[in-house]
């Protein structure tokens, strides 16, 4: 397809969608019964209902029917496939992966945010120093990916080095290190990468909630004597505690479902899977549909205690 | 919405940082460390960015013989990476317009259907609303993973997927960003819109405003801020997206996006950095535009609660 094609079909999807939103409003406007009411009602909300029916309830019910059945769908297998996720040594490996990124993600990110947010606030250049860890999060988990293998990139020791880390090794005097190759040690240095993201986030929820505070309380604090890292640590993390846990479990939670920087730097390789990336391995390209499935499955059991417990305490924090 | 107030009124925070001068005292004491933190930080998260900016304008050849580093003491810029990224054999522009194709459709249809829905949700009145709304935020918790397989087959079974579907397979992309965007997104803008007060609905039911001229002449102009911040982070996610694009574009180049593209080009050319390098950038630099013009909003939307998976 030609660009010029491209664009028309875009806009002709786009004139077809306003057409019919704009028509179904034209329809339902002059309805004023009790029945007319209904009717109008429907009209705003019958196409996200559909929508959302289609496409994630029957889905989400299929997923989970086929997690129970064989590579190809057409034969039950019971819970085989789950018992290949937890005692299949390749599996394991992937959990074990998802559990350190799950684990160390949101902790070092929030901690990096929360110091980061308390040193540069009301300083000088404030807006300026947060834009500076803001901006991962604005471009995609490729560009990051792509941004930090060239970070890592390896050459012998004794040539010329064109990755920033082996550069700062070699001038340190130790021999360059294959950051992306070595495991165990790899995935740690793809973690960092999720970490160099996610710090941003943390940050600026964090910011806000620390302005916040009241400024009595501070005040009160500091008649006290309380100052420096007693402030912080006594009055600053209590304040913000439900913010804190509404910044780890959301984190936690896109971790949990990136598969992108696995992908990108290391294709899954010398045992850096994790659990959202072998979904789409073995879904996409093993077309073992079962235990894709189950994989997917898993992904949800994980996902829905820390997304229950995250929109509770979302909720805590409106209502204040 | 305290926090949100915080932040956003600037004159509140002038007013504070005058009354706090007691503090500065205490604050010279500590402050030489903590600006020395602050501005490590700071350089360990911009490095490794300024590093790749600077190598995408370097000359293929000096890339691969020496340290971008280098460039200070022995400077020398081109713009071929981009020239050969673009129009070379990566094509990175034709992928660039599919980026495009995907992203508008993708944020104008979900938060269209959802601003109507959450209108609905909040203030029309209908047998099952209460049951509804709860369901449809309750699925915000079905990961995307979970629907891939059994809704590509349905699109599959319906003609929609390939080059010989109807916009060349587009709709596929369209579809499963707008659907993965509701229950967040009707969530949100429904928390906004009871935020509007009641008696405002009412008066203008009184004056014989039906439910379509409320929604369009009174409650759209008030949800704008609201509507641009969730717009935004829509927009960020389609076009940062790659599981959307490669289960549902199927790496096809006629409506693949350049996450897609870039993804490969990382696994097959992995150490040709002229084209990696000035290849990201191009991926870059739309959502840094929209990102550092729009950063307002972008911070409202996500004290708001705008995250999704």
């Amino acid at each position: 397809m030609s660009t010029g094609e491209k664009f028309t079909q875009m806009l002709i999807a786009i004139a077809l969608f306003f057409g019919v939103v704009a028509a179904i409003l034209l329809l339902t406007q002059r309805l004023r019964s009790r029945r007319g009411e209904l009717v109008q009602s429907a009209a705003f909300v019958l196409p996200a209902v559909l929508l959302i029916g289609v496409g994630l309830l029957y889905p989400a019910i299929e997923t989970i029917r086929q997690s129970f059945q064989n590579a190809a769908g057409n034969e039950s297998v019971g819970f085989e496939n789950y018992k290949t996720i937890f005692t299949d040594s390749n599996q394991i490996r992937v959990l074990l992966n998802t559990a350190a990124w799950v684990i160390v993600v949101p902790i070092a990110s929030t901690a990096i945010g929360l110091v980061y947010a308390v040193l540069v606030d009301r300083a000088k250049f404030e807006k300026f120093a947060k834009a500076l860890i803001f901006l991962p999060m604005a471009i995609s988990l490729v560009g990051a990916s792509i941004i930090w293998k060239f970070v890592y990139d390896y050459r012998e020791t004794d040539a010329n080095q064109i990755g920033v880390a082996n550069e700062v090794l070699k001038v340190l005097g130790f021999d360059t290190y294959r950051f992306l190759f070595n495991e165990p040690w790899n995935t740690v240095f793809l973690i960092v990468i999720m970490i160099w993201v996610q710090a941003g986030f943390a940050m600026t929820l964090l910011s806000a909630s620390i302005k916040a505070i009241p400024d009595d309380i501070v005040e009160a604090a500091r008649l006290d004597g309380v100052g420096g890292f007693k402030m912080f640590r006594f009055i600053t993390v209590p304040s913000i505690r439900p913010s804190l846990i509404v910044v780890l479990t959301t984190i936690s939670i896109t971790t949990l479902k990136a598969f992108d920087i696995v992908r990108t730097t290391t294709g899954g390789n010398f045992d850096t899977s994790v659990l959202a990336y072998e979904f789409y391995v073995q879904s996409f390209r093993s077309f073992d549909q079962g235990l894709g499935a189950a994989l997917a499955v898993l992904i949800f059991v994980l996902v829905m205690p820390i997304v229950i417990y995250n929109v509770r305490q979302m909720r805590k924090l409106e209502a204040r | 919405m305290t926090t949100t107030t915080a932040t956003d009124d600037l004159s509140v925070e002038q007013a504070v940082e005058r009354e706090s001068v007691s503090s500065s005292a205490h604050k010279a004491l500590t402050s030489p460390w903590a600006s020395l933190a602050a501005i490590l930080i700071a350089i360990l998260w911009t490095i490794p960015t300024f590093g790749l900016l600077v190598t995408s304008f370097r000359p293929e050849g000096d890339i691969t013989s020496s340290g971008w580093w280098t460039i200070f003491t022995n400077p020398s810029f081109t713009l071929d990476n981009y020239d050969e990224v673009l129009n070379g054999d990566t094509a990175l522009a034709t992928y660039f317009v599919n980026s495009i194709v995907i992203t508008i459709p993708s944020v104008l249809i979900p938060v269209s259907i959802a601003t109507m829905a959450a209108y609905a949700f909040a203030w029309m009145r209908f047998p099952g609303r209460d049951f509804l709304f709860v369901a449809v935020f309750a699925l915000q918790i079905v990961p995307i993973q979970v629907t891939m397989i059994p809704l590509l087959t349905l699109y599959v079974d319906r003609g929609l997927a390939g080059a010989e579907a109807p916009g060349g397979g587009f709709y596929t992309i369209w579809l499963s960003h707008s659907i993965f965007a509701l229950p967040l997104a009707i969530y949100l803008l429904h928390n906004f819109m009871r935020q509007i007060p009641g008696e405002l609905i009412e008066s203008a039911r009184v004056d014989g405003a039906g439910h379509v001229q409320i929604f369009s002449r009174i409650m759209l102009p008030l949800m704008t801020p609201a509507i641009a911040a969730f717009g935004i982070f829509q927009f960020l996610w389609v076009w940062n997206d790659l599981l959307v694009a490669l289960v549902f574009g199927g790496g096809s180049p006629d409506v693949s996006p350049l996450t897609a593209r870039l993804a490969e080009l990382s696994g097959t050319r992995g150490q040709d950095w002229f084209l990696l390098s000035a290849g990201a950038f191009v991926s870059l630099v739309v959502p840094l535009i929209v990102f550092l013009s729009l950063q307002r909003y972008f911070v409202r939307g996500l004290l708001a609660g705008s995250v999704k998976g």
